[in-house]
This record gives structure tokens, sequence and C-alpha cells, in this order.
């Protein structure tokens, strides 16, 4: 076919070879960044990690001690996201996959999903200290930040469980109906339980993002220091991404292996989260008759 | 007892509908909040003060086009990475790479897009950014070349999963067509199964983007948020400073309800406004396309 002039006949299976070796070169590339992240914070997290480091307070100017406040924040909020994006997501779900028919509203109410899960993380922070923290006169609290994030989580939740509502074969419904099962009776019976897992995999990765965020929790409920667990929902907490972000950029002389520990915390939290999420989706699938 | 399930059936299927439309109800609160505490700086800031290119807080400059540049310098330096790259993993992930290396591929793109982006930032001060002053021979390595570098990384996943989808959704028929013409699977890649993936394509384009201008702590943590105008090439190795930065910077230091204070809703606002023309349009592409897929169906 088409040759051209030069060192090597430039044929079109030369240039085929020619871009799929560029073409996995790009894909390598694309990999790279999270294998030299993981293998650096693995190597130069893993000696901070020790029982002091997880259960200790923060002495010192944070120089010394442990991350224990941070740990526990970040645990209290995730829960309480999940306390109000769980429901909420989930009934959204139901709504959009088994009720909503394909009307204008309908199509609005999935711009605004979409809108939701573009909208930015730190626009989610101002929006969370006008109403909940100003407003409604929550404070900086765990419960302002909680509301915020659950704002933010509610997009991912809704559109991972209605997709696997929508998984549930239809057949499993009409056979339900039929059998003279109300619709909720269905849903609660039938629907809901088979498409369980997926909806857990949209929950942990959900809560997965929330557990990692710095910028909507920056004014809502996040603390630079605190010398005390909360005790309410009412009060700030240190939480382990702002505490990362705090010692890595606002504290002089920071040890580098405290730092490397709490990134090491963080992603050990995240990723197990995520790798939570795969677990249950590939059980599900392989238990999975239909 | 038959009465009864049936009030309960009835009020669940009252709160499902309530909360069907609670993505609506929180769009619009938050566009009403960003609102209410934003605008009050038209009327506080004269507006040639506003769009001038100087911000100073302490000084009462509320001049925004910095910002604005700072942000548009860094997603374009980011969206040039991540979007030949990410197309690029896409089209070797669906079309080229065999089934072990598709396994390895997606999970860590996957990873990837599920890393807390403060530990993205943290590690590009420690190493990242030291790096690129030695290797430039900068005064600092805090620039908005290193924002758009590791933003790149934030927006790559992104691009990845959603064109990916795109490329899957291209019937098998095409490809199969296109080799039975004689075409190798490189050019069937970029002759037909590229550009019948095109709408999808641009949608991970727009949306790579979106991630990109919304990210805040990466670029307050590398830029070195200095609230210069970034107007010429040489901008690139400069420090800048984003509007996401600038609020999340300044915020926690404000007096409620001070000029400085509504001016930094009104930069959100900003930022709102900007991420819902990018979803919509992101999602017109794919609704049109639809129709088209439709129209050529029936």
């Amino acid at each position: 076919m088409a040759t051209r002039g030069g060192f090597f006949k430039f044929d079109r299976n030369n240039q085929q070879k020619l871009g799929f070796a560029l073409l996995s070169l790009v894909a390598l590339l694309t990999i790279l960044p999270i294998i030299v992240i993981l293998s650096m914070l693995v190597f130069k997290g893993g000696s901070a990690i020790s029982w002091e480091f997880i259960s200790g307070f923060p002495y010192d100017g944070m120089r010394e001690g442990g991350i224990l406040p941070a740990i526990i924040g970040t645990f209290y909020l995730t829960i309480g996201t999940a306390i109000f994006s769980v429901p909420l997501g989930v009934a959204s779900a139901i709504y959009l996959s088994e009720y909503a028919k394909d009307s204008l509203l309908t199509r609005i109410i999935r711009l605004a999903i979409i809108n939701l899960s573009g909208i930015p993380s730190v626009v989610y922070g101002l929006f969370g200290l006008g109403l909940f923290v100003l407003f409604l006169k929550f404070g900086t609290s765990i419960l302002s930040a909680s509301l915020t994030l659950s704002i933010m989580t509610l997009p991912v939740i809704i559109s991972t469980s209605e997709e696997a509502l929508r998984a549930v074969p239809q057949s499993f419904r009409t056979v339900s109906i039929s059998l003279g099962a109300t619709k909720w009776q269905t849903i609660r019976r039938i629907v809901l339980p088979e498409a369980l897992p997926g909806i857990i995999t949209g929950i942990i990765l959900g809560l997965e993002r929330a557990a990692g965020e710095t910028a909507p929790i920056l004014f809502t409920g996040a603390a630079f220091f605190l010398p005390n667990l909360p005790t309410t929902f009412f009060d700030a907490t240190m939480a382990l991404p702002y505490h990362l972000f705090v010692i890595s950029t606002q504290i002089p002389e920071m040890p580098i292996r405290i730092q490397f520990g709490t990134a090491l915390v963080l992603i050990t939290f995240v990723l197990g989260m995520n790798l939570l999420a795969t677990v249950v989706r590939s059980r599900a699938r392989a238990k999975r008759q239909w | 007892m038959k009465a009864t399930a049936n009030i309960n059936e009835f009020i669940i299927t009252r709160l499902i509908k309530l909360s069907g439309y609670s993505a609506i109800l929180f769009v619009s609160l938050i566009f009403f909040f960003l609102i209410r505490e934003g605008v009050p700086t038209l009327a506080e800031v004269p507006l040639d003060v506003l769009f001038s290119s100087r911000w100073y807080p302490i000084e009462d400059y509320y001049g925004i086009v910095p910002l604005i540049s700072g942000s548009v310098i860094i997603t374009i330096g980011a969206t040039l990475i991540a979007v030949p790259m990410g197309v690029g993993t896409a089209v070797f992930i669906s079309e080229v790479a065999p089934r072990w290396a598709r396994e390895i591929l997606k999970p860590l793109v996957e990873l990837l897009g599920g890393l807390p982006s403060v530990v993205i930032g943290f590690l590009g001060i420690l190493s990242f950014t030291p790096a690129i002053r030695v290797a430039l021979n900068l005064p600092t390595g805090l620039t908005a070349l290193a924002g758009s570098l590791l933003l790149a990384i934030v927006a790559l996943p992104t691009v990845v999963s959603v064109a990916e989808d795109a490329l899957d959704t291209v019937p098998r028929s095409y490809r199969e067509g296109a080799w039975a013409l004689g075409a190798t699977q490189w050019q069937t890649i970029w002759r037909v199964t590229l550009p019948a993936a095109r709408s999808g394509v641009l949608t991970a384009v727009m949306l790579g983007i979106g991630r990109a201008i919304g990210e805040t702590i990466i670029v307050m943590m590398v830029t070195g948020n200095a609230p210069v105008l970034a107007n010429k090439i040489s901008s690139i190795i400069s420090p800048v400073r984003t509007m996401t930065a600038t609020i999340a910077a300044e915020m926690g230091e404000v007096a409620n309800g001070s000029v400085h204070y509504h001016t930094l809703f009104f930069i959100g606002m900003m930022l709102f406004i900007i991420s819902l023309i990018v979803n919509i349009t992101a999602s017109a592409v794919v609704f049109r396309s639809q129709k088209r897929a439709e129209k050529v169906l029936s």
C-alpha cells in the first residue's frame, strides 16, 4: 500500500505497530502515578506506623505523638455522612428506577444529579457554611460537616444504586405483582434484596470519597488541633485529610515521618473501603443466578 | 389490617417520591445560598474594581481577574495533558490491550480516581515541586506547571473511564465492517471507532475539565498562591492562584457578612455557574447522540 520515503517502509502495518506501542506507553504513563504514590507511601510511611501513632494524641505542636483524634474524627464524619446520605440516596434511586416515568420532571431530576456531582468541593464547603453553620446555627461541627459531605456524596449513591436496581430483571417484578404483592412489597421483598450488593458497593464508593475530602470540611467542621476527642455532634473535629493538609503546609519543621505515616493511614482507610466495595461486588456477581 | 398496610404503602410511596426530588432541592438550595451571600458584592464593590487585576483584600482591592486567569491557565495545562493521555489509555484498554493487561489497568485507574487529593498534594509539595524547581532552574517549584501536571493526574481517571464507556458502546459490527473492507485495527480505531464514539469522548473531555477547574486542595498546596495576572506563556512557570484556592485559603479568616466574605461567595457562585455549564454541555452532548441513535434505529 502507500509507502513513504525514509529509512524504512512506513506502510500501514508498521504504522499500526508504532501506534500500538505509543498507546501502551501512554497507558503505562497513566498508571505510573498511582504506582509511584502507593509505593512511596508504603515504603516511607510504613516505619511511622506504630501502636502509639495510631492510638496516641499529637503533642509538641503535632510534631510528636499520634493521630488518634484525626482517625476518630474521620470515622465520625464518615458515619455521619452515611446516616444522612444513605436513606435519602437509596430512596431517591428507588424513585428513579421504580416510580419515575420518562417525563420532563424526571429529566430535570437527572440533570440536577449530574450537576450535583460536578459542583466543586470547595463550593459545597461554602454552601455548608452558609446553610448549616450560619443560617441553621449548627456551628462548625461534625453535624454541619456531615450534612455537607452527605449532599456531596448523594449523586454517587443515587446513580450506583439506581444502576443496581435497574439490573434486577423486570420479570422478578412482574411475577411478584401477579402473585398479589403491592408495589412497595415487591420493592421491599424482591427488588431491594437482589440489588443490595450493588447498592452497598455504591454506598461504600460514595463514603470513600467523603472520607478523603478536605475542602468541604475546611469551614464546616474541621479543627486544626483539639486536645480532646469530640463528645457530641455539635463539636468540631480533627480529620485525617485536613490533618495531612495542616501538617504538610502549615507547620514548619514537621518531621517527614509523621507526614508519611498520616498519609499512609488515610489511604489505607480510603483504599480499604475501595477494596471492600470490590469484594462485595465480585462476591455478589459470583453468587448471582440471573 | 389491610387499611394500615395501605396507609403504610401510601406514606412510603410519598417519602420515596419526595426523596426523588431531593436532588433538585439541593441544587436550588446551593444556588440560592451562593446568590444570597455572593450577589451583595455587586453592590459593595465597584465593577471596575471587581474586574481589575489586583487582588489584595486587606486594602479593599477585590480584582478577580488574576484568580480567573490562574484557574484558566492551570485547567488548560491539565486538559492538554489529561485529554490525549486519557483518550489514548481508554483506546488502549478497550481496543488494543490483551485481557490480562486490561485486568491490571482498569483497577489501577480506578484506584487513582479514589485517591484523596490531599495525598497527591502532599507528595506534590514534598517531591514534585522541588524537582520542577531544580529541573527548570526556577526560584520556586510552586508554579502553575506543578498544578497542571498534578491536576492532570486527578482528571485522568474521569477521562479514561467515561471515554472507555463511550468506546464500549460502539457496536462490534462497525469494527467488523471496517476490517472486512481491509482496514487495519489501527485505521479502524481512528476512522471508525473513535468517530462513532465522538460524543461520549467529548463528554469525557468536558467532565475532565470540570474536575480540573473545581479541584481545590492540590492547587492550594502546589501553585504558590500568588494572585498575579497569568497572561503570558511564561506564567506557566510562575506561581499563580486559582479561584478555588482563594476561597479555601481566605474563607476561614474573614468576618461573616463582610465585603471580603461576600466576594468569596461571589467567586463560588461563578464556579457553580461554570460547573453548571460544563455539566449541562456534557450531558446535552450525550442526549443529542442518544436521539440520533434512536432515529437511526427506528
